[in-house]
């Protein structure tokens, strides 16, 4: 019993060194945006890396997406002769939810889950500490600029998500089930609302690009240096992305629109 | 191979024939003998090395070092000093915690008891500022070569340049390629790490750790895993790098031959402490069974072919 309590208690007191050592990485990570504008050409190529890598298999998703929201919107709108619809429950579902939410489980299995793989063996070759031999902070140098392009690259993704997933969403319901052209645009243009609908999408993949890139980079320069712990950091740093992308979910929705 | 021989110094004793006068005693290892004054008066223009020079031209001064990693002890009271102008060896079995202490003089590691000095200052009570500063006149070399694997090798050493001076491209290039030139690479720079032989990484990354012109480089292991040719070209460079660039260079390794024949000084590590200290030949004539027996490569003696254990019959018959 009391074995089983200690063991507890050094679990928790564990988790919460490392959450420790997160928040310290991460407020070391905010100190290198004061020295971004002098290297532009690192955070150029980590939202080349990050973003762009990471745009056609966003692209084709959000396509896929669309076209199951506008099949399975339609076989319930039309139950209710409110087909015509289909246009603002396509473009309203992938704005607030599945655009961010999608995105970010996307990134942070391509590019979330190489991030870490990426610091972990630098760290397991040394190469992070040379960088601090040569009296370079890889805090600043390294992670930086891949929180930044990650940052920068999450919103962009996700607003190619959406588009894709409304095109999606346009072919099957306009181009395949006849639902007409312009009461899909009307009445998704009517029930948009940018401050509200558009807005919080925003927030939400620019809350996620944060919080996917802090845990890949943390997993990753947390990771035991051997190849076993690269690749549990690795699996690490994809499942408490997934599962802190879709907790946070619940909680900036209810903020959003609890009222 | 594009090596340069050493630039005669007039003010720098012969290598291997350095002025012996003195020699502290300190916690019963003997301390390295004193280097005459004009070895120091030659150090480079730096300012820091002579401004903060200590009388007895000890660079390195480690005192009552303890290093723990969880219940094992791994160093326990090591004493000992690194002259300047000097090829240190630090000697030692496996895991006897050699390189940690190349990571506790580097300030990569917090000992558990005890001082590092290096420059008369104690590494770990220094700021992360002043211990940045003291990096740029440190360079080192790891076991693995460490080099950054996504930057092609002249773009390797660039890089400290480009992170701690303004000098203009061209000049960047001018020093990038006279230090590929001495390790013999400079027909290498467009390649890759991925491309290299493990014996031309370790020169490349040698040549990355004096990139900034420090005034003492630590090796890790230099000659592990190496051929005999690529072991035969980085003795040649340590010990002609150090004196042609006046560095002071303590090499952590446990191959006896190769770091006795170009070392001043030796240092052999034993249980978490200092076993033996002296010229290689003096060491070499220990009388100690454990440094004997380390020196000259025996299979057994007071270090044990066995990990500790019961006893073979028991284990077998449950």
């Amino acid at each position: 019993m009391l074995d089983s309590l200690a063991r507890l208690g050094r679990g928790g007191l564990r988790t919460l060194e490392r959450l420790g050592r997160a928040h310290l990485l991460l407020v070391g990570i905010l100190g290198g945006l004061a020295s971004m504008p002098a290297r532009p050409g690192l955070l150029v190529a980590q939202i080349h890396n990050i973003g762009v890598r990471s745009a056609l298999i966003i692209a084709v998703s959000g396509l896929f997406v669309g076209m199951v929201l506008g099949l399975q919107g339609y076989y319930v709108l039309s139950g209710f002769g409110a087909e015509e619809s289909l246009g603002l429950m396509v473009a309203a579902s992938l704005v607030r939810e599945l655009g961010p939410v999608v995105t970010a489980l996307l990134v942070a299995g391509r590019a979330g889950s190489a991030l870490t793989a990426e610091i972990g063996l630098m760290g397991a070759t040394d190469q992070l500490s040379a960088l601090k031999m040569m009296a370079v902070d890889p805090v600043q140098r390294v992670l930086a600029p891949r929180f930044f392009g990650g940052l920068v690259a999450m919103p962009l993704l996700a607003a190619i998500f959406s588009a894709m997933g409304i095109m999606g969403g346009w072919l099957v319901g306009v181009g395949l089930l006849g639902v007409d052209d312009g009461a899909f645009w009307s009445q998704m243009q009517a029930g948009i609302d940018a401050h509200q609908d558009v807005r919080s999408g925003a927030v939400k993949s620019l809350v996620f690009g944060i919080l996917v890139t802090w845990i890949a980079l943390f997993q990753g320069y947390d990771a035991l240096p051997t190849s076993e712990g690269v690749s549990r950091a690795t699996t690490r740093s994809v499942v408490h992305s997934a599962l802190a992308v879709l907790a946070l979910d619940f909680v900036l929705t209810a903020l959003t629109f609890g009222d | 191979m594009g090596l340069r021989g050493p630039r005669a110094n007039p003010l720098r004793p012969t290598p291997g024939r350095v002025a012996r006068a003195g020699g502290d005693r300190t916690s019963g290892t003997d301390a390295h003998p004193r280097t005459d004054e004009t070895t120091r008066a030659s150090s480079p223009a730096t300012g820091s090395v002579a401004d903060t020079a200590d009388a007895s031209g000890v660079l390195i001064r480690i005192r009552g070092l303890g290093f723990r990693r969880s219940d094992r002890s791994i160093l326990d009271g090591v004493d000992l000093d690194i002259q300047r102008g000097r090829v240190t060896g630090i000697m030692g079995p496996s895991g006897v915690g050699k390189t940690t202490l190349l990571d506790l003089i580097g300030g990569q590691l917090r000992p558990d008891a005890g001082t590092v000095e290096v420059e008369g200052r104690d590494v770990h009570r220094m700021s992360r500022r002043e211990l940045f500063r003291l990096r740029t006149r440190m360079g080192k070399l790891f076991q693995s070569g460490a080099l950054l694997t996504d930057l092609s090798v002249y773009e390797n050493l660039a890089y400290p340049l480009r992170e701690h001076t303004l000098l203009p491209e061209s000049m960047i290039r001018k020093l990038v390629l006279m230090k590929l030139e001495a390790v013999g690479l400079r027909g290498a720079r467009d390649l890759m790490p991925a491309q290299l032989s493990g014996g031309m990484a370790r020169r490349v990354a040698l040549a990355r750790a004096v990139m900034l012109d420090p005034t003492v480089v630590l090796y890790d292991e230099p000659f592990a895993g190496q051929d005999p040719v690529s072991v035969g070209v980085l003795m040649s460079l340590i010990r002609h790098l150090n004196d042609a660039c006046d560095l002071t260079s303590v090499i952590v390794s446990h191959d006896v031959v190769e770091t006795a024949s170009i070392a001043d000084y030796i240092y052999v590590l034993g249980n978490g402490r200092v076993m033996a200290g002296g010229a290689p030949a003096e060491v070499r004539a220990e009388r100690s069974d454990w440094v004997r027996q380390f020196m000259q490569a025996l299979p057994d003696g007071p270090v044990h072919f066995h990990y500790p254990a019961p006893r073979l019959e028991q284990d077998l018959l449950g």
